[in-house]
């Protein structure tokens, strides 16, 4: 198979700034919703959907798409962002979030055309990627199941119970992606409920394991296109992230896992966002 | 008297999916390592590729099933009820019934009458977990035969079902070619004085009881409310209207269960004297089937006893 050209890294980076400007106004407007991981995941999920996935905004419900799984629900301002910029849904809509009657949703739910599962309650995403992926075996289609977790997530035990069930029946149409951010809500993950050795649990289980900076754009490619070569074995991508990146008084700070920018600090984050895109 | 047919109602569900497996090709069995208890092996053995196991964990093999539903398939999760119910309750809640998903759930072992096994195996409390779930459908069938076409017809309703089956070898006492619908209760017997509203194996305590008062002049009608919810109003409307007074009785806590769901319909619509038999507020214990009815209260001199009591509350209210 021949290697599928990188888009222009500078295009994306550019997207990437408009994404948090974004993703700071919906939860401004909101004046709700989790800033922290929503932040930390803007890359992963710009390379998953401007590079690496099938899927056609025009039909969310074409059966040869790849899918991906939000697990970590509480980080959907990323995918609104993103699925409104593909045109899933109109723009306008983002504005909603969190209001009554929105589509758009505290945490995602199915109705919103290109969320995959209703999320929220964490550790619950990998066991259904896991069925997908089974009923996509049993129907011969090749396609392929992104899961995407919160590291303070994979406290829950269904996690693992997944994680067993995926390499017992080798899916290697399974791909996880981890947004170690290593914080959450109560505090850094490791003084919470220390993770380490993190990489080697997930290769304990049995699974191809691949570490990777979570916001350098042509490494996430790269680790994503390696995952394909990998036959019988479920994948994880490990992408070290930082929570709140992209904004100065944001980035690493624990209290902002579960709030909204206010109306000054949103000025302050788009002025900063601002002169990100001038230096690109 | 004639030999009663026994046969467990976890029979009549295992036949009903491996007959599913050979009409339709979307239905796969999950299993949590309670293969040959539940009856799932039974499918097992025919389709091999469509059965899918999990080893002990119950809210893995939850999550799948709405992973496989969501891809077009038809799941049958099986295994026992306080396990699938109870330790899986967030992943059904989240995973299946706020995404009103095609995941059938089959929870065996229901009930007191598990036996020796004690209160960690007895389920007691499905009903009321599943039925408070929005878009969630409750079936207790009340012998074998109920148990193979409520298994056979989950398949075709749109959204989940919570399937409650028991162990023991419960009478068998409904005919193949007696209608049966999910969600429209069968007025097993017919009377005027009072009514007995039962499901699962207790619908054979609620046929003996009436049998017996009748002897006594008392004519109480029987329903089998296999369907706890949705509830068949109508069903229960009339025979309040009918017979002026209600006993139910379930092998389940009288909190949430079937009972609950009469009781929080009749009290809003045509209030009548009642009696609740179920389990009061305590767990199960290890005991034979029949010494456990008898200490929680579930025996046929138990359902004659609340229809006296529910008789006599009728005549004071007049």
């Amino acid at each position: 198979m021949a290697k599928k050209a990188h888009p222009d890294i500078k295009e994306l980076k550019k997207k990437a700034v408009q994404i948090r400007k974004d993703i700071l106004t919906m939860l401004e407007k909101a004046a709700s919703g989790h800033t922290g991981g929503s932040l930390s995941l803007v890359e992963i999920m710009i390379v998953l959907y401007y590079y690496k996935v099938k899927h056609d905004p025009k039909k969310p419900d074409w059966p040869g798409r790849d899918k991906v799984i939000l697990s970590k629900g509480h980080g959907c301002p990323t995918l609104y962002a993103i699925l409104a910029d593909l045109g899933y849904f109109p723009r306008k809509e983002l504005w909603t979030l969190r209001k009554l009657g929105s589509r758009l949703q505290g945490h995602p739910q199915i109705g919103l055309p290109g969320v995959e599962i209703s999320s929220g309650s964490l550790g619950q995403g990998l066991s259904i990627a896991n069925g997908m992926a089974l009923a996509n075996r049993m129907d011969r289609i090749k396609t392929k199941t992104y899961c995407i977790m919160g590291d303070g997530e994979t406290n829950e035990g269904q996690v693992w119970e997944a994680a067993m069930t995926a390499s017992h029946y080798k899916l290697d149409n399974v791909c996880g992606i981890i947004d170690f951010n290593k914080m959450q809500i109560d505090g850094f993950c490791c003084d919470v409920k220390g993770l380490e050795p993190y990489a080697k649990k997930w290769q304990d289980f049995g699974w191809h394991t691949i570490e990777v900076d979570g916001h350098d754009l042509g490494c996430l490619m790269d680790a994503l296109d390696e995952t394909d070569k990998i036959k019988d074995k479920p994948q994880v991508i490990i992408a070290h992230t930082v929570k709140g990146k992209g904004i100065s008084f944001v980035e690493n700070q624990v209290k902002w896992h579960g709030i909204a920018p206010k109306k000054e600090e949103l000025e302050k984050a788009l002025k900063e966002l601002d002169a990100q895109l001038k230096t690109l | 008297m004639q030999e009663i047919k026994r046969k467990p109602t976890r029979d009549g569900a295992g036949e009903a999916m491996r007959d599913l497996g050979k009409s339709n090709k979307d239905v796969v069995v999950l299993s949590a390592d309670l293969t040959d208890s539940t009856r799932a092996g039974w499918f097992k053995k025919e389709f091999p590729d469509r059965f899918i196991s999990f080893g002990v964990a119950e809210q893995d093999m939850i999550g799948t099933a709405a992973g496989l539903a969501l891809s077009g398939k038809i799941p049958f999760a099986c295994t026992f009820g306080i396990f699938a119910s109870g330790r899986a309750w967030d992943q059904i809640r989240v995973s299946v019934a706020y995404m009103n998903l095609n995941v059938k759930i089959v929870g065996t072992h229901g009930g007191i009458s598990v036996g020796e096994d004690g209160a960690t195996h007895q389920a007691l409390d499905e009903i009321a977990l599943m039925r408070i779930l929005p878009n969630m459908t409750v079936v207790v069938p009340c012998d074998a035969v109920e148990a193979y076409k409520a298994t056979m017809q989950a398949a075709s309703v749109q959204g989940p079902v919570y399937l409650r089956l028991g162990r023991t070898f419960a009478p068998v006492i409904t005919k193949e070619s007696d209608p049966f619908e999910i969600g429209k209760a069968i007025l097993y017997r017919d009377g005027k004085d009072v009514t007995i509203i039962a499901c699962g194996h207790s619908v054979y305590e609620a046929k003996k009881a009436s049998e017996a008062l009748e002897k006594e002049g008392v004519s109480a009608r029987v329903i089998d409310l296999h369907t706890p919810k949705p509830l068949d109003g109508d069903i229960i409307l009339k025979a309040a209207r009918e017979t002026g007074a209600f006993v139910t009785v379930e092998e389940h806590s009288v909190f949430g269960g079937m009972g609950s769901a009469v009781s929080e319909f009749i009290s809003q619509n045509h209030p009548v004297p009642m009696r609740m038999l179920g389990i009061k507020n305590e767990f199960g214990e290890s005991g034979s089937p029949l010494e456990l009815l008898k200490r929680f209260h579930l025996t046929t001199e138990d359902v004659i006893g609340a229809v006296r009591e529910v008789l006599k509350a009728k005549k004071r209210k007049k």
